[in-house]
C-alpha cells in the first residue's frame, strides 16, 4: 500500500517543546516540593524554624568566633583558662588543626622525607583517575599498573630502599595510614572475596569447606579481636627474635577481615544470576572459568555494587580501629594531639573531632557518589 | 591506674614465653643501636607529641635518659605506644625493652605478670576535684555528694573503699569513657570528679574556668608509678633503676643540664667526681655494663629529676603540678636515691 503521500501522517518527530513556565521556575519547584499540601507547609515551616534556631549558632561557633591562627593553647583558651580569649568565649579552634595539620596527614613521617608520601599519592591519583573514568582507554594495562606495579613502587617509596632512607612504620600515621590501610584492604578484599565466594559455591568439598570455615571464622570475630590478636598475641607465639612489622600485621588483619565480608556480598550477587545463564554458556562450550569470567561475574558484580561499596566504606571507617593497637590513623593522631599539654583547651577536642569527621565524610561521600555514578553507567536493563 | 583482668590474664598466660625472651637486654640494645621504649598512646605531660610529632613528656624523658646512659645520645630511642591492655604483652613479648607508661607498681604485676619494678619516678594517688563554689576544703566533707568516676578502674574501687571506711554516703555517677566523665563533670551532673591526681590537673585545665575548681589535698590511694622491665635480666633492671637514681642524685647535688659540664671540670667534691665519672680507677659505670660517665650522660641528655619534672608536668608546663610527694626526701618528699658509690 502506498502511504508516503498521505499528508496527514507525520514522517518526522516534532522538536520537543520546553515545559510550561509554571512547572520549571524556582517558584514552581518550591510550590511542588515544599508547599504542596497543608501538611507540607507545616513541615516546611518547622524545618525553617529549626534551621533558624540551629544554624546561626553553629556558623557562629565554627567560623565567626573561631580562632584561626596561633601556635599554642593561648589562642583557644580564655583568660581564666590561661589564654588570650575573653572569658566566656567559645569557638572552634582551627589554629590547632592548622598547627598539627602536617601531622594529621603524615603522622610522624620525617619532615625531609615527606615528598616521598606526596609522590606516592601523586602516582596513586594519576593511576586511579583513568581507572575511574569509564571512557579512558587501556583499562587492563591501567589495572596492572595500579594493583601490581604501584603497590611495589609505593612500598619502596614509603618504606625505603634503592638509596632512599628507611622509614619505619611506627613513624607512619595520620591520613596516610588510613588511606594505605583502605587501599590495601580494598585491593585485596575484592579479588580474594570473589575467589572465596566462588569457592563457597564450588562442588569440590575441600575447597568449599576451606572457604566456608575461613568466611565464618573471620565474620564471627570482631575486627578489634583480629587486630588485638595480631598485635599482642602473635609476637608471644613467635620464636624469640622474630618480629613481624606491626603495620603489616594490621594490614593483613584488615584485608582478611574485609575479604570475608566481601565474599558474602559477592555470593549474594552470584545467587541472583539464574541458572540458565550458566547452562547457556556451557552449552556454547565455554569452560568454567570462561563462564565465570565472561558471563556470571560481570552480571553478578554489577548487581551488588551497592553492597561492595558499602563494604568499602565500612572498611574505610574501620581502619580507625587500629588506634586500639597503638597505631595512629587519622582519628588516632587527632586524638593523640588532644593530649599535648600545650593545646589543652575545652574546644580543642571538639574542633579536632569535627575535622576528623569531615575528612572521613569527604572520602566516604566520594566513594558513595562514584558508586551511584557507576550504577547508572552500568545500568543495562535491570532497573525497574 | 586502670588494671583490667584481661591484661592480667594475657600476662599470666604468657609468663613462660616472657621469661625466655629476656636475657641480655643490654647486649641486644647495644647491637640494635636504640632503646625500644613502651609508652602511653597519649597522656598529657607524660607522653604526647609536640608540633613536629616528636614524643615529649615525663615518661618519654625517662626513655631518653636510659638511652643517654647507654649511648650518650638521648635520641637513640624508639617508642611503642600502648594502651592499658597492650602495655604488658608488649614488654613481655620482647617488643619493648623497658616500660615507662605511668604504670602503678603492684604486687601482682611485680610477681604474676613476670615484670620487675624497683623505682618510683612519680608518686601518684587518687584525688578529688570539686567546684570552688561548694566551699569544700577536705574530702571528708563530701558526704552525700554525686561523684563522677570512670567504670572498671581501680579508681572506682578505691572510691567505694574510701567512702565506706569514713562512713560517708555518696552517689557514684559512672561512665565508661574518660571523655564522658569529663563532659558529665563539666555539665554539672556531679559535684566531685575523682581520678589520679596527675590526671586531675589536666582535666582541670580543660574546664571552661579552671580557677573555679580545686583539687582537694586528700590522696585516697597509693599509685606509685614507675618503670618496669622483664624478670630475669638483673643487669638491665639495674641500669633502668640507677638511671632514675642518678637523676635524683643529680638534683640533690644541684647538678643541672646547664651546669653539668662546668661542675664536671671544676668540682673537688669526691662524691660528685665519682658520680660524674671523673674519679680515677672508679668502676661506677663499668660494673653496670656502661661507661663511667653514664650519669654525666644522663644529666647532659635530659637533666636532673627536678628539671624533667618541672619541664613536663610542673611549673614549666601548662599542667603546673606541685612537686608534693615527688619532692626530694630532703625537702619533705619521697624521692630518695641510694648512695652512688
Amino acid at each position: 500500500m502506498e502511504t508516503r503521500n498521505l499528508s496527514y501522517v507525520r514522517d518526522s518527530m516534532l522538536p520537543p517543546e520546553p515545559a510550561p513556565d509554571n512547572s520549571r521556575s524556582s517558584a514552581a519547584w518550591i510550590r511542588a516540593n515544599l508547599l504542596a499540601t497543608p501538611k507540607d507547609v507545616v513541615f516546611t515551616l518547622l524545618a525553617i524554624v529549626l534551621l533558624a534556631y540551629a544554624l546561626p549558632g553553629i556558623i557562629n561557633w565554627l567560623f565567626i568566633q573561631a580562632s584561626w591562627v596561633g601556635s599554642d593553647r593561648s589562642v583557644c583558651a580564655t583568660v581564666v583558662q590561661g589564654g588570650l580569649q575573653p572569658n566566656g568565649w567559645s569557638g572552634a579552634c582551627w589554629a590547632f588543626v592548622e598547627d598539627r595539620f602536617a601531622q594529621f596527614i603524615f603522622g610522624r613521617y620525617p619532615l625531609d622525607q615527606r615528598w616521598r608520601v606526596l609522590l606516592t599519592l601523586g602516582l596513586f591519583i594519576a593511576l586511579l583517575a583513568p581507572m575511574l573514568i569509564p571512557k579512558a582507554p587501556k583499562k587492563g594495562l591501567n589495572a596492572l599498573l595500579l594493583f601490581v606495579v604501584f603497590p611495589v613502587v609505593a612500598f619502596f617509596l614509603l618504606s625505603g630502599g634503592f638509596g632512599l632512607s628507611h622509614v619505619e612504620t611506627p613513624l607512619w600515621g595520620g591520613l596516610m595510614v588510613t588511606l594505605i590501610l583502605s587501599f590495601v584492604g580494598i585491593a585485596v578484599s575484592l579479588p580474594l572475596g570473589i575467589l572465596l565466594a566462588l569457592g563457597r559455591r564450588s562442588k569440590m568439598p575441600v575447597i568449599k569447606t576451606i572457604c566456608v570455615v575461613f568466611i565464618e571464622v573471620i565474620r564471627g570475630v570482631p575486627l578489634i579481636t583480629v587486630l588485638f590478636m595480631a598485635n599482642v598475641m602473635l609476637p608471644l607465639f613467635l620464636p624469640t627474635g622474630w618480629t613481624i612489622d606491626n603495620f603489616l600485621r594490621a594490614l593483613v588483619g584488615v584485608a582478611l577481615f574485609a575479604s570475608a565480608y566481601m565474599a558474602e556480598v559477592i555470593r549474594g550477587g552470584l545467587q541472583a544470576i539464574p541458572k540458565g545463564q550458566t547452562e547457556g554458556s556451557e552449552s556454547l562450550g565455554l569452560s568454567y572459568w570462561q563462564t565465570t569470567r565472561l558471563i556470571i561475574l560481570p552480571q553478578a558484580i554489577k548487581l551488588v555494587i551497592p553492597g561492595i561499596v558499602n563494604t568499602f566504606i565500612g572498611l574505610f571507617k574501620d581502619t580507625s580501629l587500629v588506634s586500639i593497637i597503638g597505631m595512629f590513623d587519622l582519628l588516632g593522631i587527632v586524638q593523640l594531639n588532644f593530649r599535648d599539654p600545650s593545646w589543652i583547651s575545652p574546644v580543642v577536642p571538639l574542633t579536632g573531632l569535627i575535622f576528623a569527621g569531615f575528612m572521613f565524610w569527604v572520602f566516604c561521600f566520594g566513594m558513595s557518589r562514584y558508586s551511584a555514578f557507576m550504577e547508572r553507567h552500568l545500568d543495562t536493563g535491570h532497573k525497574r | 591506674m586502670k588494671k583490667t583482668i584481661l591484661s592480667a590474664a594475657i600476662g599470666a598466660a604468657v609468663l613462660g614465653a616472657a621469661s625466655a625472651a629476656s636475657a641480655a637486654t643490654l647486649a641486644d640494645v647495644k647491637a640494635k643501636g636504640f632503646v625500644q621504649c613502651v609508652v602511653n598512646t597519649g597522656l598529657a605531660g607524660f607522653a604526647s607529641p609536640d608540633a613536629s610529632g616528636n614524643w615529649t613528656g615525663f615518661d618519654v624523658d625517662y626513655c631518653k635518659a636510659v638511652a643517654s646512659a647507654i649511648f650518650a645520645d638521648a635520641t637513640k630511642v624508639k617508642y611503642t605506644p600502648t594502651t592499658g591492655q597492650t602495655r604488658f604483652p608488649a614488654l613481655q613479648s620482647g617488643e619493648g625493652d623497658v616500660l615507662f607508661r605511668n604504670t602503678t607498681w603492684t604486687i601482682s604485676r611485680d610477681t604474676a605478670l613476670g615484670l620487675n619494678f624497683r623505682t618510683v619516678n612519680y608518686y601518684d594517688g587518687q584525688g578529688f576535684m570539686v567546684p570552688k563554689s561548694l566551699n569544700v576544703k577536705s574530702a571528708l566533707e563530701l558526704s552525700g555528694a554525686a561523684v563522677c568516676v570512670q567504670s572498671g578502674t581501680t579508681t572506682e574501687l578505691n572510691l567505694a573503699d574510701y567512702f565506706k571506711a569514713n562512713n560517708l554516703q555518696y552517689n557514684p555517677v559512672v561512665f565508661e569513657k574518660f571523655e564522658e566523665v569529663n563532659a558529665a563533670y563539666a555539665a554539672g551532673r556531679c559535684d566531685v570528679y575523682t581520678t589520679d591526681q596527675s590526671g586531675l590537673y589536666a582535666v582541670r585545665l580543660g574546664q571552661t574556668n579552671p580557677d573555679d575548681h580545686v583539687v582537694l589535698p586528700e590522696i585516697i590511694s597509693k599509685e606509685p608509678l614507675g618503670p618496669a622491665v622483664r624478670q630475669g635480666d638483673d643487669q638491665w633492671f639495674d641500669i633502668v633503676s640507677w638511671t632514675h637514681y642518678a637523676m635524683i642524685q643529680a638534683e640533690e647535688f644541684g647538678i643541672t643540664q646547664a651546669n653539668v659540664d662546668e661542675i664536671r671540670k671544676s668540682t673537688t667534691n669526691p662524691d660528685v667526681k665519682r658520680f660524674l665519672g671523673v674519679e680515677k680507677d672508679s668502676k661506677i659505670g663499668t660494673d653496670l655494663g656502661l661507661t663511667n660517665d653514664w650519669a654525666y650522660n644522663i644529666i647532659k641528655g635530659v637533666g636532673n629529676y627536678g628539671e624533667v619534672f618541672e619541664r613536663n608536668i610542673g611549673k614549666g608546663s601548662p599542667l603546673k603540678i606541685e612537686r608534693g610527694l615527688n619532692a626530694l626526701w630532703s625537702k619533705g618528699g619521697l624521692q630518695y636515691a641510694p648512695p652512688i658509690r
